[in-house]
């Protein structure tokens, strides 16, 4: 069949980005691909860090009374352990993939900020390296993720730990926000031509979705960390109740951005799995609206449930009966979604490759992280569970169970297309069903021990309170757990060396990524595709398919293979931004200026109080400056009216 | 083939192109940003009209001390109506700035916006010498503020020099994007971006006024 020859046909194309390798063409990238890699790679390298602290957590808890860790090492582990994966793992493997495929989506050449996109990727680094510098001047930050106050008062927490925290966060937060602007105008404004709203692939749907979160969410965090960090650094006890602050304020800003933080973190894997599960069943998505505008519904409700996560404090019947109330609505729209993925495989043509066996255990595993989350909604039984290992249960579940083993199947997905090569699909079956296995020796049985009474967030505990032979059990999941992620790493690094060649469409899919080649060139579409429907593709290969009310297959579409590369006639016509230092300029200096920023009122380098951290924040302006300059000069060079000056 | 190249960044930030939604991106951008700035605010006001009324209720709860409300005590209204005004009437030059822009009088522009820089600039005067005169009336960044020898534990003052110095540095901020953009235009006065480059400093700059004018009325008016 013709699909078949076009197979063959593509597997000679591939791209030059791969040939000639260049540190300049990855540090000055403003390309959203490469952006995209480099994410994706830095999100992975911190989830070895991540996991290798659970590791260590898990060895300390794996016996009764065990002196493995001191309690201080433990605390900076579970608070490193959570802030690396929610914002320097899942968060930017989110906006690694997303800054990949939104844009071949919906039919773009790059995103609508490129150089803002560069920006953002240097600025998280930034933040995550400075997080993790902590741990080699004087400590990790200790007083857990959502570092409730007083705790992270200079009191409590002495030393630089929770300001690295702060100012961390803080470089990451801009580079979200940043971001989620990026997608906004990418979404909305560079669509290809009869890209309208409703035939978004659902992964961009979701990716719109999460990206208003981010930038409704994020302020108040920023709001909240400035004001812990005045506390701090400036004597300001807005959180400190003994000076008149309110700690309880503290748990409703920080909430406000934790929770719909957690829709940010699963919504884009949804979209992910909504790709996929059509792409494997060969069938459409089943009740595509409902399923776009659950996640709307998701995003609109994440922001008014944010007191379930403060049962424990008392607030009285009213504000918990309505915040159970809201929270249980979000099993709604959230329902709609499990049941149209399982309507959508009904009477399918499955097939059962890694991707899609990990978006099918995507919503197996979230299902039961769902279900313990409706428990503690009831804020009666949340009373019960708050603070104790159910609750660890619980968020693995939707945050490994969901959002991991989802990356999982989006990382199978989207592979060949951005690196030419397939991944081994034996070895990914096999490493898909010990990670199912480990995953749930390793976070079943915490349901179980916190209903027996096991609280999180322990260092150790007393044999005979008969939690043994769960920690037992979950340490020997974690462990293989780990060595399944070690067989992902081997199969991606075998793969891009000697893997199978990935032609311009792999799986036979039906959104637009899959008309050019694997990896695109640098400016993806040599003619920007008019859409004529949800499934432009598909429609182009299928053209006698029996379409929905939306199948546009009588209209005449452009939409066909594209086999281009650099040197293909026309491709040197189109005009892609040049290479820029700037925004690389740009957040060096501001990582350092915030490393000067810790150390204001704290000795450093041998240094007297605030000496070194001036001379921090002085390198950091200049380099501030020289990017800005830098930002300027380059921009003009891209401008067909400015040009002419230089 | 170049038909279809219209189509994608490389053209997105070169000229005021219109993309999907009829819009220009940045203007699009700046729009969503401005949503995601005024959650940024209202956290901010909010967190310091939680604390104003909480230290009037410890006042009134200890009795005697009513009288040291630190709203009427510290919060001269005469200075920041001044204040208000400039800020206002900024706005009001800035509008005229983009109208001239608009029918290519650069010598009507640079006038109105050199008017908008200076009434700006003249804001952030006013506000520093504000920040001078309390810090000598005893209302400090810090947790307390001392009133007729008498010392009152509040977050008043830390929450208002936090929201205030906020504000008083996106309007700082401002100043220098219209700079900025009045050196950009001067520089080259024949480039079709020029009235996008202006309109987007005004509607930043029209935002950071309206949050003065919700400062100024929750905080200093009522």
């Amino acid at each position: 069949m013709a699909i078949a020859e076009q197979h063959v046909a593509s597997a000679h194309t591939n791209s030059p980005d791969y040939e000639g390798f260049s540190w300049r063409s990855w540090l000055a990238t403003v390309d959203h691909k490469k952006i995209g890699i480099i994410y994706i790679v830095v999100a992975f390298a911190f989830f070895v860090l991540g996991g290798i602290e659970a590791v260590l957590m898990r060895v300390q808890l794996g016996a009764a009374n065990n002196t493995f860790l001191t309690a201080d090492t433990y605390n900076q582990l579970f608070t490193m352990h959570a802030t690396t994966m929610i914002f320097l793992v899942i968060m930017p493997m989110n906006v690694g993939i997303g800054n990949y495929i939104v844009p071949l989506m919906v039919g773009a050449r790059d995103m609508a900020f490129p150089r803002l996109n560069a920006l953002s990727i240097w600025l998280f680094i930034g933040g995550g390296l400075l997080l993790y510098l902590s741990f080699l001047t004087g400590g990790a930050p200790n007083a857990g993720w959502f570092a409730y106050a007083p705790l992270t008062q200079n009191q409590y927490s002495p030393g630089a730990a929770m300001d690295y925290w702060v100012l961390g966060l803080g470089l990451t937060g801009i580079a979200s926000i940043a971001g989620g602007l990026n997608f906004i105008v990418t979404v909305l404004n560079m669509r290809a031509p009869g890209m309208t709203l409703n035939r978004l692939p659902l992964f961009v749907w979701m990716n719109l979705v999460v990206s208003f979160i981010i930038i409704f969410a994020f302020p108040t965090f920023t709001v909240a960390s400035i004001q812990l960090l005045f506390d701090r650094q400036f004597g300001g006890a807005v959180f400190n109740p003994a000076q008149g602050g309110d700690a309880l304020l503290w748990q409703h800003l920080f909430w406000f951005f934790g929770h719909p933080e957690v829709y940010i973190l699963i919504l884009p894997v949804m979209g992910m799995v909504s790709e996929i599960l059509p792409t494997f069943s060969r069938k459409p998505i089943f009740g595509y609206s409902f399923v776009a505008y659950s996640g709307v519904a998701i995003g609109f409700l994440g922001f008014i449930v944010w007191a379930h996560h403060m049962f424990g404090t008392g607030m009285g019947p009213m504000a918990n009966a309505f915040f159970s109330g809201a929270s249980m609505v979000i099993a709604i729209p959230t329902g709609v979604k499990i049941f149209n993925w399982i309507a959508t495989m009904w009477s399918g043509d499955l097939r059962l490759t890694t991707a899609m066996l990990y978006a099918i255990g995507f919503i197996s595993m979230f299902i039961i992280g769902g279900i313990s989350g409706i428990t503690l909604a009831s804020s009666p039984i949340d009373l019960q569970q708050t603070d104790s290992y159910y609750v660890v249960a619980h968020l693995h579940y939707v945050l490994f169970g969901g959002s991991i083993l989802g990356l999982f199947a989006g990382g199978f997905y989207w592979f060949p297309k951005i690196t030419g090569r397939m991944l081994d699909d034996k070895l990914g079956k096999i490493q898909f069903w010990l990670m199912m296995v480990s995953f749930n020796l390793t976070f079943f049985p915490m349901h179980i021990a916190g209903t027996e009474g096991m609280p999180r967030r322990i260092y150790t505990y007393e044999a005979g309170m008969g939690w043994e032979i769960w920690n037992q059990i979950e340490t020997v999941g974690t462990f293989l757990l780990a060595l399944s992620v070690l067989m992902f790493l081997y199969n991606a690094i075998k793969s891009i060396r000697s893997g199978e060649r990935a032609s311009n469409d792999p799986w036979d899919a039906s959104t637009l990524e899959w008309m050019i080649p694997s990896p695109p060139p640098s400016y993806n579409f040599l003619h920007v595709p008019t859409v004529t429907s949800r499934r432009p593709l598909w429609d182009a290969k299928y053209p006698h398919a029996v379409g929905d009310e939306h199948g546009g297959h009588s209209k005449p579409s452009n939409v066909r293979y594209e086999y281009t590369d650099e040197n293909t006639p026309g491709a040197k016509d189109i005009h892609m931004p040049t290479l820029t230092f700037s925004p690389m300029w740009l957040s060096g200096g501001l990582t350092i200026a915030a490393l000067g920023f810790i150390y204001i009122n704290k000795e450093i380098l041998g240094l007297p109080e605030g000496i070194a951290a001036l001379g921090f924040i002085a390198i950091g302006i200049v380099m501030v400056f020289v990017g800005i300059r830098a930002w300027i000069v380059d921009s003009r060079r891209d401008s067909p009216y400015m040009s002419s000056h230089h | 083939m170049s038909s279809s190249v219209s189509h994608g960044t490389g053209e997105a930030h070169q000229k005021p192109l219109l993309g999907s939604m009829g819009v220009d991106s940045r203007k699009l951008g700046l729009w969503a940003f401005l949503g995601s700035e005024t959650l940024f605010f209202v956290t901010l006001i909010t967190t310091h009209l939680i604390f104003y009324a909480r230290t009037k209720a410890t006042l009134a709860a200890a009795g005697t001390l009513e009288h040291l409300d630190p709203r009427t005590h510290y919060l001269g209204i005469e200075l920041t109506t001044v204040l208000a005004t400039l800020l206002l009437a900024s706005s009001l030059t800035m509008v005229l700035a983009l109208a001239a822009s608009k029918v290519k009088d650069w010598k009507k522009f640079r006038v109105w916006q050199m008017a908008t820089i200076l009434l700006g600039a003249a804001f952030v005067g006013g506000q520093v010498y504000e920040f001078i005169h309390l810090y000598h009336e005893g209302l400090k960044l810090a947790p307390q503020y001392v009133l007729e020898g008498e010392t009152v534990k509040s977050l008043y003052g830390v929450t208002f020099f936090t929201m205030t110095g906020f504000h008083g540095l996106h309007v700082t901020i401002g100043i220098i994007w219209l700079i900025a953009t009045y050196v950009k235009v001067a520089k080259f006065p024949d480039s079709p971006e020029n009235p996008m480059d202006i309109e987007l400093a005004g509607l930043y700059w029209h935002f950071v006024d309206l949050v003065w004018v919700a400062i100024f009325t929750l905080i200093y008016l009522i």
